[in-house]
């Protein structure tokens, strides 16, 4: 219980106070950002792989469509980044609910398979569909607007970005762990741990599926409209396949037992992306793969995991 | 009235019929055992009654209601709770957490999403009263896992007990247990069924057990009801007493 407070207070210490820390260490805000980004998103993921039990290869779609949600409503519809966020995070989860009864159902490789299938979709969507998309070539051309706060106009620069980034991490992390807290995030693992107890307990299992499914959903959109923010950009491989494994590499390689893994695996993730890709533009992916290989055999319950099982150790 | 009453239930998995024209009644408040050969069916009749198959023929009334058709989870809301013959808990949650997860669902807030000191204040004194009833007090905070085999069951017992069944179906709770776990189980059975009036129905394997302490019984074998009636009854059929010692006559 207070081993917790300190790992909690630990981390958003860390958060906060990246602006004085991370150049002396040689990095960039615009790379902070994207960790809290990717790690939302794959927190997000978390919730049903790591707390319900549910393998969703298929969570990109709903990163990419909080994205395109956000860009879309740039170009068309205001000129307010916050609006933006909130149509991006309720296009991911409005269609994340809308095709939870197909997928609610179905478990291990076929929930997966169906995910993916339904990922793909989108993705097809928004790669040939050119006069509203973009295409293949992505949708540009909006750029993220300066945060009118009443008393002062905010230019969302780098830091300010960052911090701008933080602020919806805090409230995607605090949904989930509220959830995790409650008996609805109880019941969320019991699912995780035995279905058919849960079933026999007078839980109605795929109801519940549904739930995480779409709660998933909503937040991956605000992590996908965050992204599209951050780039002034949003192409469809933000909705590939391979953005979803991506997700599932962050969360395995972190911990996905751990509320704070997807983080680290998101951190490990895209520094070896940044740093690496500098040396090797062509193959980084190389390095991510052999490391997610030797953390699936050496430490499956991910960095996190072994780090708990040594304190509990000593 | 009947607590529970089948009348001509069947099921059939592919050709082979599991269990053909079953007729039982129990009253509310008995301690009433299934018991048979191995194969007989009385692991299927558990399913059909509990919802996890439905049966092929024949009708299931449970409380006055015609069940046939209510989904499983459903069953357990109007009373219907059962454990499983191979333990089924939450294995990396504590004793605490796998009981917290049926007081929860019987007190409907399985879906809140936020947590409340009074509500959680209310849960967690249920889980300790259910904890102190099955005497897992000491064990509470421990990850079930790690616990002995006979203590898994009686998790398992707890948790079914949590959701307040009108009637307990245990299947086999006794299973795999050594002798000082079985004896804590049968103490257990029958202090609910004297000291809670709990109605309970169970399978069992071992006979002594099930003559000491049921009040009716009904041997099943090959699918059929071969007799009913209370112990001295049943131990008096001569069809019984053939199903268990070979076509001696």
């Amino acid at each position: 219980m207070n081993r917790r407070l300190i790992v909690n207070g630990a981390v958003w210490l860390v958060l906060l106070t990246a602006a004085i820390w991370l150049p002396l260490l040689g990095g960039y805000m615009a790379l902070a950002s994207r960790v809290l980004i990717y790690a939302l998103g794959a927190m997000a993921l978390n919730l049903l792989l790591g707390f319900t039990g549910c393998m969703s290869f298929g969570q990109a779609a709903y990163f990419g469509l909080g994205g395109y949600g956000a860009g879309l409503f740039l170009t068309h519809l205001g000129s307010s980044s916050v609006l933006a966020i909130v149509a991006g995070t309720l296009l991911g989860g409005v269609v994340a609910t809308a095709f939870g009864p197909l997928i609610m159902r179905r478990r291990g490789i076929y929930f997966a398979m169906i995910t993916v299938a339904i990922s793909q979709i989108f993705y097809f969507i928004a790669e040939r569909w050119n006069d509203f998309t973009g295409g293949e070539d992505g949708l540009s051309g909006f750029s993220r607007q300066p945060l009118h706060l009443g008393f002062a106009t905010v230019p969302l620069d780098s830091v300010a970005f960052y911090y701008f980034v933080l602020f919806f991490f805090a409230v995607g992390a605090g949904v989930i762990a509220m959830l995790l807290h409650s008996p609805l995030g109880h019941t969320f693992i019991a699912i995780r741990e035995n279905r058919r107890r849960a079933q026999f307990l007078g839980i109605h299992v795929e109801r519940y599926v549904w739930a995480s499914f779409a709660i998933a959903g909503f937040i991956a959109g605000l992590a996908g409209a965050l992204n599209a923010l951050q780039n002034n950009f949003i192409s469809p491989a933000n909705l590939y396949w391979v953005e979803s494994g991506n997700f599932v590499i962050m969360a395995v390689l972190g911990g996905m037992r751990n509320f704070w893994g997807p983080l680290v695996g998101a951190i490990i993730f895209i520094g070896i992306q940044d740093y690496v890709s500098s040396y090797f533009p062509n193959n980084w992916q190389s390095f991510i793969g052999v490391l997610f290989v030797i953390a699936v055999i050496f430490f499956p319950t991910g960095i996190l995991g072994i780090l708990r099982q040594r304190v509990k150790v000593a | 009235m009947s607590l529970l009453s089948l009348t001509a239930v069947s099921r059939t998995f592919g050709r082979v019929v599991a269990l053909q024209d079953v007729d039982l009644e129990m009253e509310e408040g008995r301690l009433y055992a299934v018991i048979g050969p191995n194969g007989a069916g009385k692991t299927t009749l558990f399913n059909l009654i509990s919802g996890f198959y439905p049966a092929s023929s024949g009708q299931i009334r449970f409380d006055g209601q015609q069940i046939n058709r209510v989904p499983a989870a459903n069953r357990v809301t109007l009373g219907l709770v059962r454990t499983f013959q191979i333990t089924e808990i939450f294995p990396e949650l504590s004793v605490f957490e796998n009981v917290r997860i049926g007081v929860e669902a019987e007190a409907r807030c399985s879906a809140r999403p936020w947590w409340s000191p009074a509500l959680s204040r209310q849960i967690n004194e249920r889980v300790d009263e259910l904890l102190s009833i099955t005497g897992l007090t000491a064990q509470s905070g421990r990850t079930v896992s790690e616990l002995a085999h006979g203590d898994q069951r009686v998790v398992e017992v707890t948790m079914a007990l949590s959701r307040r069944p009108k009637l307990l179906m245990l299947d086999e709770p006794t299973a795999g247990m050594g002798q000082s776990e079985t004896e804590h189980m049968v103490k257990l059975i029958r202090d609910l069924h004297v000291r809670q009036k709990q109605s309970i129905l169970f399978i069992e394997h071992d006979m002594d057990l099930v003559f000491g302490i049921a009040d009716r019984i009904t041997v099943l074998n090959y699918g059929k009801v071969l007799a009913t009636g209370t112990p001295k009854e049943v131990a008096a059929d001569h069809q019984v007493q053939a199903a268990y010692l070979g076509e001696a006559e």
